[in-house]
């Protein structure tokens, strides 16, 4: 089958290789379908944490699906809904600010590297890593399909920048509103941001420090030992190579500042639905809907950017292109390191892949879950102890963990 | 303490979490005197970081057993409020109504019934006590004259609106011939039209019992039969 296919394709597997079929897989493969089921377990897992049941009926005939389809049914409401426009707002602006929320995270997923690089031509038999590191101009490699939008050697820099632009769709929809709740909560919204941004930067340049690089790419491919020497080196694939090991404070200041970023509990001051009335208070139907999802496609977002930076990305532990391996070492091939020796079982490329993605999916659903957890546990900061842990505690701490990785770094590495 | 003023919401901050006022000396003169001194929080409290780590032990506790253990029995969620009695079953106390239904105090107030007589006739006499003391007004009552022996009345109409009645149970009380009852432990159900709401004499008998009490004319009241039978009582 796959033979047929590639007989198919105009230019070999390359073609596939493009911007807008791997922007395609990655938002209707991955992103979507997590963020729309996200919108139900957040419910049904807010209910097992205060020991109710949680919606669980919604179906399509006998099929229920423990409610799984409560999502399609929210969709269906908000898409039929009155799409109301209060008098006196600004229509452009009105209209530009669900937009503005919901585009740049999904720009942003452009340089998070969601699976390995694809080479088709040995799918069917282990990965010759060794020829790969040696040869890596053979059309055999050339043809491959590299699971990473964008790579671009400021990656991450590129994420906080369109990010950043998010912020605006909060406080466009404040100022655009006519409302003064709305535009208190807009107001809100972008102080909060500046607030965390910082500290949100602050706590990843210990990450890049030790890894090296700003590529997220890199990051996986490499890990925390990418500067050592030969000796010490350590596989990609060994959890005890990926970031949270080496950059603790770092992962507890991201994932809180990270928290912030997404505009909920315990951070959603901007919001404050039930009682402080937030940005989007005059916003209904879809256009409300594209903040919430929004919303949620940023704590996918979140739990991507976390996974590739400190937990090994789309490895799986022990799991060598070539198949499972541990012990070994590495051995230098010309500019890279090539993880060799040790218990080794070979797998085919195809499983190996296949292995990868499913390890980048469930780290990314238990991360997922973790700040659902924490939005369901923590309740809301006021808004001068936000401002109080953002300043006074994550500025600080991330600057020190900077000049103490640093040190380090310097001193014994 | 001079700094009171701009250091307020710092102090906010630090109560919140966990730091407060230590009470040093109270004035006997007037109690609401007192030396104080300010605790601060110390770091591990300061940073939120034990009463998060706290919290999320807690939620995920629940979660953790509410997701891997199996729903308790019926019975068992059906008794809101009551502790898990059942081992390794989970804490959830949803019941699932209407599939499943808890059971009600006996004394729930609940849709109206009229009770029968033995022949299956209705009891109630229509002597209009109930309609009278229906503070919701939702009680219809035609009467018309009753060939049987011994009752002069019984209702032609008898119409309740269940969407007006605020279920008080005065009727209920105000019933000399324990002829209407709320005991049925039903809801008022839900209809898509508000005639549908009304509750006829039809319908009302259909839900009906049979009353042990005794009623009208023939055979002893219970004033006579009851054990501290007045001698001067001469309201029968």
């Amino acid at each position: 089958m796959l033979s047929s296919l590639y007989e198919w394709l105009p230019s070999g597997w390359a073609v596939l290789d493009s911007t807008a079929v791997k922007w395609l897989f990655l938002v209707l493969i991955l992103v979507m379908p997590l963020a729309s089921l996200l919108t139900w377990a957040e419910r049904r897992q807010s209910a097992m944490m205060q020991d109710r049941l949680g919606p669980n009926r919604a179906n399509i005939g006998p099929v229920k699906l423990k409610g799984v389809l409560h999502f399609v049914a929210d969709a269906i409401k908000m898409i039929f809904k009155e799409d109301f426009i209060p008098a006196n707002v600004h229509k452009g602006l009105f209209a530009l600010a669900p937009v503005l929320a919901l585009a740049p995270v999904l720009v942003a997923f452009a340089i998070i590297p969601f699976g390995p690089t694809i080479f088709p031509h040995s799918f069917g038999s282990s990965l010759d890593t060794i020829a790969l590191a040696q040869n890596a101009q053979d059309p055999a490699f050339t043809d491959s399909i590299r699971m990473q939008i964008f790579q671009i050697d400021f990656g991450l820099i590129f994420y906080f920048a369109v990010l950043t632009l998010a912020n605006y769709g909060g406080t466009i929809a404040g100022w655009a509103s006519y409302n003064k709740w709305a535009l208190l909560g807009g107001l809100r919204s972008s102080s909060q941001m500046m607030s965390y941004e910082v500290a949100m930067g602050m706590s990843l340049i210990g990450a890049f420090v030790m890894a090296g690089s700003l590529e997220p790419g890199a990051i996986v491919a490499s890990g925390a030992s990418a500067t050592f020497s030969p000796d010490h080196m350590m596989a990609a694939s060994n959890p005890a190579n990926w970031l949270w090991l080496w950059q603790p404070v770092g992962l507890v200041l991201f994932v809180t500042a990270a928290i912030a970023e997404t505009k909920r509990a315990p951070f959603d001051i901007p919001e404050g639905e039930p009682e402080i009335i937030g940005y989007f208070v005059e916003y209904s139907g879809i256009r409300w809907g594209m903040f919430f999802l929004a919303e949620f496609i940023e704590i996918v977002f979140i739990s991507a950017v976390i996974t590739t930076i400190f937990f090994g990305g789309y490895q799986f532990p022990f799991l060598d292109p070539d198949g499972f391996r541990f012990g070994g070492e590495m051995m230098t091939v010309g500019v890279s390191h090539v993880h060799v020796g040790g218990w080794f079982t070979a797998l085919p490329h195809g499983v190996v892949v296949l292995l990868q993605f499913v390890a980048f999916g469930a780290k990314v659903v238990l991360l997922s879950w973790f700040q659902l957890l924490v939005r369901w546990t923590l309740p809301r900061f006021r808004a001068d102890q936000l401002m109080h842990l953002g300043w006074k505690l994550l500025l600080p701490l991330a600057l020190a963990n900077i000049m103490v990785t640093a040190l380090i770094k310097l001193l014994f590495m | 303490m001079s700094n009171v003023d701009h250091d307020d919401n710092h102090d906010d901050a630090a109560f919140a979490a966990g730091g407060g006022p230590r009470v040093l000396s109270v004035s006997v003169a007037s109690p609401r005197v007192r030396t104080i001194q300010v605790v601060r929080p110390g770091p591990a409290d300061a940073s939120y970081l034990n009463a998060t780590s706290k919290g999320l032990a807690v939620t995920l506790k629940h979660f953790a057993r509410n997701f891997f253990l199996p729903l308790r029995s019926k019975e068992s969620r059906a008794k809101a409020g009551a502790p898990v009695d059942e081992k390794w079953k989970n804490e959830i106390e949803t019941v699932q109504y209407p599939e499943e239904k808890v059971t009600y105090p006996e004394r729930f107030r609940g849709l109206h019934r009229l009770t029968l007589r033995d022949d299956g006739a209705v009891r109630c006499v229509a002597c209009m006590c109930c309609p009278t003391v229906c503070p919701a007004h939702c009680i219809t009552i035609v009467p018309e004259e009753s060939d049987s022996k011994g009752v002069e009345k019984r209702p032609a109409i008898f119409e309740i609106d269940e969407l007006r009645c605020i279920a008080c149970g005065l009727c209920v009380e105000a019933c000399p011939c324990d002829a209407i009852r709320m005991d049925t432990g039903e809801h008022a159900k839900p209809v898509e039209d508000r005639s549908d709401a009304i509750e006829t004499l039809q319908t009302m008998m259909a839900r009906g019992v049979k009353s042990i009490a005794k009623q009208g004319g023939a055979g002893p009241t219970w004033r006579e039969t009851a054990p501290g039978k007045h001698p001067h009582d001469f309201n029968r």
